[in-house]
């Protein structure tokens, strides 16, 4: 079997359209989540982390005219273009895949585009897919990974595996999500937003701030181009709960399953856990519970949602994009609106910047549809 | 030890009113809807399930399908739940419910979101149904694709198989997209003695199965 490595990564968010301008921002204590008032995406002001028009629009123009491409579609070129251009890969030939990960895609254009159109329409997810595969001059038909909030770690988790294999050679794996009317409505229908940024593992947090983004990472077995600062990708499984769908199972099982699973095969202790932590009162129990029946309860561990809000599926990628950067920099980042500690079971939250030995990362994610996913990424 | 073979032990397939179980038509109907149709085949079955009548339709087509293809298998009494697996893909993702949530929040004088409705926005929801059903833990995604693609799915399964993440899965096309629907599920398992007339796992045979009758 292969070893695999991200050899470039992207983050385009509120906080920035690279990976180091992210974790600028993060480490500085910045938030990307604000509040907003905008009647075309809700009858109510709400908070969200939102990627800049104007810049977006200026960053995507150096590629292609963005009247051809929509909103999300821009997001994840300025994206793969970002990346990409820290490599000399080539990406063109049969032995490169993309693997588009997202819950919703185009889903701001579903009162728009006529979904019925026998020609298809930008809503339908491989649709937007194939039209990326020709712009970005990809040999392969993407996959698209469609899983609620693991969709995108469960995109590299597949990715990672295919080069294992030597299925291919390269893996492009873009994760990405807009905030849009849709799905802000159905989470408040759900009463899950918190009014205000969101607090992770917080006695006080309320529930979840929505954010958007897009993240890249670039896996490869091939030396020859990997750089110095190198992060392997270990094994990484999914487990789904059986219990219930739109409530974490109370137990942490299929969390706690896919934690197991992945310490088994990696024979790798863990000196670091980016957690999904959403900030929803049960999501947050439910990991609490799953990590420390994993034993893992005194391992620092801290979550990203406080700076990007949930990216649905972008968050997998670009919070194992963090928690890389974090084992490179051996510098671990604060959980963000993160005070008090506010689970049943105790856990060992990061609550400020500092310095630590760390060779390795356990990245977990939970969804709806009793969703679980772990992954463990090391030096 | 003996060589392990990947069968396709059992199909279901359901598509214009009509449910094929293993080459056998057991079901017919005339219906109008595609939910008028799946809740006939419920009761026809006599199926006891009440979170049926919860779900949408592409959960209701994918439960359906499963609940055929798994019937008096004992599959808990067979696999530990975490070893079996789940690969599920279609074109439209969740879009017959994204159109009735969409509905919900058109207008500002008639808004009205639900979140029983949210809730089955994501494509995935019809694999947690099927994992709750039968409890399920093991590994399991849903890809997005313009239509069924056989050698993907063949090769993602295969390497479930090979690398021990699994020892048997679901794997198939659930789809449906205002009247037009269609669900192909094929339960894959591992056998060291090939019993005669049994279909060998591979993507040719999976796409001869999805073919029969289209």
């Amino acid at each position: 079997m292969k070893e695999v490595y991200i050899i470039s990564d992207n983050i385009v968010s509120s906080l920035g359209f690279s990976t180091p301008e992210n974790i600028k921002r993060m480490q500085s204590g910045e938030t990307g989540i604000r509040q907003w008032e905008d009647q075309s995406l809700s009858p109510v002001p709400f908070w969200a982390s939102r990627v800049d028009d104007i810049r977006l629009h200026k960053c995507f123009s150096a590629h292609a005219d963005p009247k051809d491409f929509s909103r999300f579609e821009q997001m994840v070129v300025c994206s793969v273009k970002e990346a990409l251009s820290h490599t000399s890969i080539d990406v063109s030939d049969e032995k490169t895949l993309f693997i588009l990960s997202t819950t919703k895609g185009n889903i701001d254009l579903l009162n728009k585009a006529d979904t019925n159109s026998k020609a298809g329409s930008p809503v339908y997810l491989w649709q937007t897919a194939s039209k990326l595969q020709h712009y970005l001059n990809l040999a392969n038909t993407p996959m698209v990974v469609s899983n609620a909030c693991i969709s995108g770690l469960m995109a590299i988790i597949v990715g990672s595996r295919l080069i294992r294999t030597g299925k291919y050679e390269k893996v492009i794996v873009t994760g990405a999500d807009l905030v849009s009317e849709f799905v802000l409505s159905g989470f408040n229908s759900f009463l899950s937003l918190s009014n205000g940024p969101c607090r992770p593992f917080d006695k006080n947090r309320q529930g979840l701030s929505l954010g958007e983004g897009a993240g890249t990472v670039i896996l490869t077995s091939d030396l020859h181009v990997i750089r110095a600062h190198k992060i392997r990708v270990g094994y990484g499984f999914s487990s789904n709960d059986a219990n219930h769908i739109s409530g974490p199972s109370r137990t942490g099982e299929g969390l706690y399953l896919a934690i197991r699973k992945t310490l088994e095969k990696n024979k790798s202790r863990v000196d670091y856990i980016s957690a999904h932590g959403t900030a929803t009162p049960f999501n947050d129990e439910m990991e609490s519970v799953a990590i420390t029946r994993s034993c893992l309860q005194d391992i620092p561990v801290n979550s990203y949602k406080g700076y990007w809000g949930h990216t649905l599926g972008a968050a997998g990628v670009i919070e194992s994009i963090a928690g890389a950067h974090s084992l490179i920099s051996n510098q671990l980042i604060r959980t963000m609106g993160f005070s008090e500690p506010g689970t049943t079971h105790p856990l060992a939250i990061i609550d400020t910047n500092r310095k630590a030995a760390l060779n390795s990362c356990l990245k977990i994610a939970s969804g709806f549809g009793g969703c679980n996913a772990a992954l463990l990424l090391y030096k | 030890m003996m060589e392990e073979k990947y069968i396709i032990s059992d199909y279901c397939i359901i598509r214009n009113n009509r449910i094929v179980l293993n080459g056998e038509v057991v079901y017919t109907g005339n219906e109008s809807s595609p939910g008028e149709f799946f809740s006939a085949a419920y009761r026809y079955f006599t199926i006891s399930y009440a979170k049926f009548f919860k779900m949408d339709n592409l959960c209701k087509l994918g439960f359906l399908a499963s609940e055929l293809l798994l019937r008096g298998k004992n599959i808990n009494d067979v696999y530990p739940g975490d070893e079996v697996g789940i690969l599920l893909s279609n074109a439209g993702s969740s879009i017959d419910t994204d159109r009735n949530h969409q509905k919900s929040i058109s207008k500002r004088d008639e808004y009205f979101p639900s979140p029983s409705v949210f809730v089955y926005t994501l494509a995935n929801i019809v694999i947690g149904e099927i994992c709750i059903r039968h409890k399920l833990f093991g590994e399991s995604f849903f890809l997005i694709e313009k239509e069924f693609d056989a050698k993907r799915s063949y090769e993602q399964v295969k390497q479930w198989l090979d690398e021990q993440i699994v020892r048997c899965c679901i794997t198939g096309w659930v789809e449906i997209d205002n009247d037009r629907y269609e669900a192909v599920l094929y339960f894959i398992q591992k056998t060291s003695v090939l019993q005669e007339g049994i279909a060998i796992f591979d993507a040719e045979k999976l796409t001869d199965i999805y073919l029969l009758g289209k």
